[in-house]
């Protein structure tokens, strides 16, 4: 099988390239391991991958115009010719690895943690199964950045844009019973760009590896500001 | 020299549950502390933790931690010591708590307490009917707590490295260690980094066997580092393979599918288990189930077109309670064995798991060894935790759930040791400019030009001659077979070269420095399993297949320098309780 992959060295590359590869495959090959046989032939090749099992989310890629983790992606499942690209939209550092600085830091402003103002009690705070199940769905996010990285909105603002990995975990914390800064969360989040930005284009949906629906929990954060502000 | 320098008052290398536990208690304190990591702290192994923490909340069934106390103690085939268990089972309470206090979504009752299921080796009164211990959420529980740790320190403002691989520990002009030097993987530029106290949290080594549940970075970075700075490592022939990994692959299947009523069987539909452990079955310690698997295998009774694998069975459990407490299990089976555990069964076979033995510490993290005479002592500024360190609270085999509370309990004692010693030592050493160097060939070493053998291939061979040589069943011959190659091996690293010699997130280049890590971690499990002529946990020899208390009941000390083994005592006393005498291991 031929699979085609984005070469730049900035230290020696004046501009990135395609390059082509000829990879023997085998049953049950996922695009990871035709990425490894790469790298067995041509060491000079740089991508991040650890896991292997598609929970530590390092191994994001862009295959034929579509995010994607390398590792739980049959290749069987894409179409030949296989062109590999880093994510869209982010500043590449060498050939597949690209600069997530700003994703990260849209993560971190959405204050990802929960926060608790009462006294804690000396066990667990109380969480009915009801209430636990509302955070299905969201916490299972890997931060792998596809959907952030698919996302023309952020490709636009991304030093303005929350973008739906960070907006999903906005609303991760704002939907848990245990959490107690509701107001502050909902009034962190407003003026044009942070939240509205998201024109419910739903590629992030679309590209989702772990199948969350980011534009719902966007959706359902308008709705709780709506009802506040009511 | 002229390599740009930072200083603060703790460095932690490592960013899974350990390192991020003890970052958290530190950053607390006020105190200035670096978390180096390889990888965005998010994608550190902790987060492939599956089935759960334990601790004794008896949410669902009654429980407690002497309880627990006792099974982690017969689950360690009596080589754990009793004193860090009980410690550790008393302080799981609290931490399980303190983990939901900070967000961890845990699955829940209906009364709304935290879900807890049935899991290897639990039992209720000392050995009686199966417990339900394990505090999970879904089975995504490291998952949770590794981004609810990385969240809260967040919040703490602790000071990231991400994506900077440490070379190695430096020292001040009387040995002491005083930080390390690192790597900045997207510069490729080295940093020094000093501190006051430096924990090394750095996780397991799986990488060094071919089939292993294990991500690609965890390679032994720390354990190597530690056996550079002269440090033994300890009961390292203990190397846990969990009975379930996807067949051909290494892929972990939680122990929370059996723990929810799965079962294995062989060729013949039997449910074999009932065989080897006739009162837990499927829930007997994990050492036990490889080594049924294996032996079916072995004996002919395993399935598929070459018998080498048996099936776990789930569909009996129903599509509700798979999609509620195994999503993630039911996902990794549809993509990697094709199969829907709904329907059918899932291909297992044991897979490299888990690291028993490591970087020998005391109760509060701190690294100890012998100096002489029997006598122990602290290397000063020097922690470790986590699945790199050994306290040692899984002696033999861990027990399913403790490694999340191991990691948990002693990342937080270490932070808070850290803070006392902090306090007490408030001054910088110097690092010694020949120590430095030292750390700096190593790096330089790799700009070493011209034809050689290349890092992928002598790691593939050393890889699996350590699964053919070190698996589940070792004699003698198999053995020192092993070493011989292992030695071999060992020589011909000097002849590998990297052909790309660039500098901007060179990986080739990091995988060299692991490649180094991983063999000598290797050779620290060979010699050690080659010397212990016994049979005792994950350690199981056909040669010598019974445990010998008289000569054996001893933690095991491999030093780098000569292949050289020593031996020290198992603290068999515990905290205030009666200890535990060996008795006969029956599940």
């Amino acid at each position: 099988m031929k699979i085609s992959v984005y070469r730049y060295n900035p230290q020696t590359d004046e501009k990135p390239r395609m390059q082509d590869y000829e990879v023997k495959t085998f049953q049950g090959m996922m695009l990871r391991d035709a990425l490894l046989e790469v790298k067995k032939q041509d060491e000079s090749f740089s991508f991040r991958h650890s896991c292997g099992e598609g929970v530590c989310g390092s191994d994001g890629v862009n295959v034929n115009g579509r995010n994607l983790l390398a590792c739980i992606t049959p290749i069987t499942e894409l179409k030949e010719p296989i062109q590999v690209r880093p994510f869209p939209g982010r500043p590449v550092i060498r050939d597949l690895v690209v600069d997530m600085t700003q994703f990260y830091e849209q993560y971190r402003a959405v204050q990802p943690y929960l926060v608790r103002k009462d006294p804690l009690p000396e066990q667990e705070i109380p969480q009915s199964p009801a209430e636990r199940d509302r955070l299905d769905g969201l916490y299972e996010c890997i931060l792998c950045g596809c959907c952030s990285t698919a996302c023309p909105s952020f490709w636009w603002n991304p030093e303005k844009f929350h973008g739906p990995a960070a907006l999903l975990q906005a609303w991760r914390f704002l939907a848990d019973s245990r959490d107690q800064a509701t107001e502050e969360r909902l009034d962190a989040l407003e003026g044009p760009y942070k939240l509205f930005r998201c024109h419910t284009i739903m590629n992030c949906v679309e590209v989702c590896p772990k199948g969350l629906n980011p534009t719902r929990a966007i959706g359902k954060i308008k709705d709780l500001m709506l009802e506040k502000g009511i | 020299m002229g390599i740009p320098t930072r200083h603060f008052d703790a460095l932690i290398i490592g960013a899974g549950g350990a390192g991020l536990n003890a970052a958290l208690q530190l950053a607390g304190a006020e105190l200035r502390v670096a978390v180096v990591s390889k990888v965005f702290p998010t994608r550190s192994h902790t987060v492939a933790a599956q089935g759960g923490v334990n601790a004794a909340l008896a949410n669902v069934l009654p429980d407690s931690w002497h309880w627990h106390m006792f099974d982690t103690v017969k689950g360690s085939d009596y080589l754990g010591d009793q004193d860090a268990i009980e410690f550790m089972c008393r302080e799981a309470i609290p931490t399980v708590y303190e983990l939901e206090h900070a967000g961890v979504p845990f699955s829940r009752l209906d009364d709304g307490k935290i879900y807890q299921r049935a899991f290897g080796g639990q039992s209720q009164n000392f050995g009686g009917e199966q417990a339900a211990r394990t505090c999970a959420a879904a089975d995504r529980t490291g998952h949770a707590i590794l981004h609810t740790l990385y969240q809260q320190n967040i919040r703490a403002r602790t000071h990231f490295f991400d994506e900077f691989f440490a070379i190695d520990l430096v020292r001040d002009a009387e040995g002491i260690i005083c930080g390390a030097l690192v790597l900045e993987i997207e510069t490729g530029e080295p940093l020094l980094i000093e501190s006051k106290a430096t924990l090394l949290a750095t996780g397991g080594w799986g990488q060094v066997f071919r089939t292993t549940s294990n991500a690609h970075i965890n390679t032994g970075d720390g354990a190597a580092m530690a056996l550079r700075a002269g440090i033994p490592l300890m009961d390292m022939e203990f190397f846990q393979f969990h009975p379930t990994g996807i067949a051909g692959k290494g892929m972990l299947i939680t122990e929370g599918t059996r723990g929810e009523g799965g079962y294995l069987i062989n060729k013949h539909g039997e449910r074999f288990m009932e065989r080897y452990a006739p009162r837990a079955k499927d829930l007997a310690s994990r050492d036990v189930v490889s080594r049924a698997i294996v032996t079916e295998v072995k004996e002919g009774r395993g399935c598929g077109e070459n018998g080498d694998y048996v099936m776990l069975k789930l569909d009996h459990l129903g599509e509700q309670i798979i999609a509620k407490r195994l999503p993630g299990i039911r996902e990794s089976s549809r993509i990697f064995a094709g199969v829907d555990p709904v329907i059918e069964p899932i291909p297992v076979f044991p897979t490299a798991h888990y690291a028993m033995g490591g970087i020998p510490t005391d109760r509060f993290g701190r690294v100890a060894m012998p100096a002489g005479h029997g006598a122990e002592e602290v290397v000063v500024g020097l922690y470790a935790a986590g699945e790199c360190a050994c306290a040692s609270v899984h002696g033999a085999n861990r027990l399913g759930g403790n490694s999340l509370l191991d990691i948990l309990v002693f990342g937080r004692l270490a932070g808070k040791d850290i803070i006392d010693f902090v306090r007490e030592n408030p001054y910088q050493r110097a690092v010694d400019p020949a120590s430095l160097d030292q750390a700096m060939a190593r790096l330089e070493r790799w700009a070493m030009p011209g034809e050689g053998i290349s890092v992928q291939s002598l790691r593939a061979e050393f890889r699996k001659c350590m699964e053919d040589h070190a698996g589940v069943f070792r004699t003698e011959e198999i053995m020192s077979e092993g070493y011989r190659r292992l030695c071999e091996l060992r020589e011909r690293l000097p002849e590998v070269r990297l052909t790309d010699q660039s500098k901007v997130f060179n990986t080739a280049r990091i995988e060299a420095l692991e490649l180094e890590n991983m063999i000598d971690v290797g050779l620290s499990i060979a010699v050690s399993a080659l010397h212990r002529q016994e049979s005792r946990g994950a350690h199981s020899r056909p040669d010598h297949p019974e445990r010998d208390d008289a000569t054996w009941l001893k933690h095991s000390l491999y030093y780098k320098e000569g292949d050289r083994m020593d031996y020290k005592p198992v603290r068999t006393k515990p905290l205030t309780v009666e200890s535990f005498p060996p008795k006969e291991r029956v599940y």
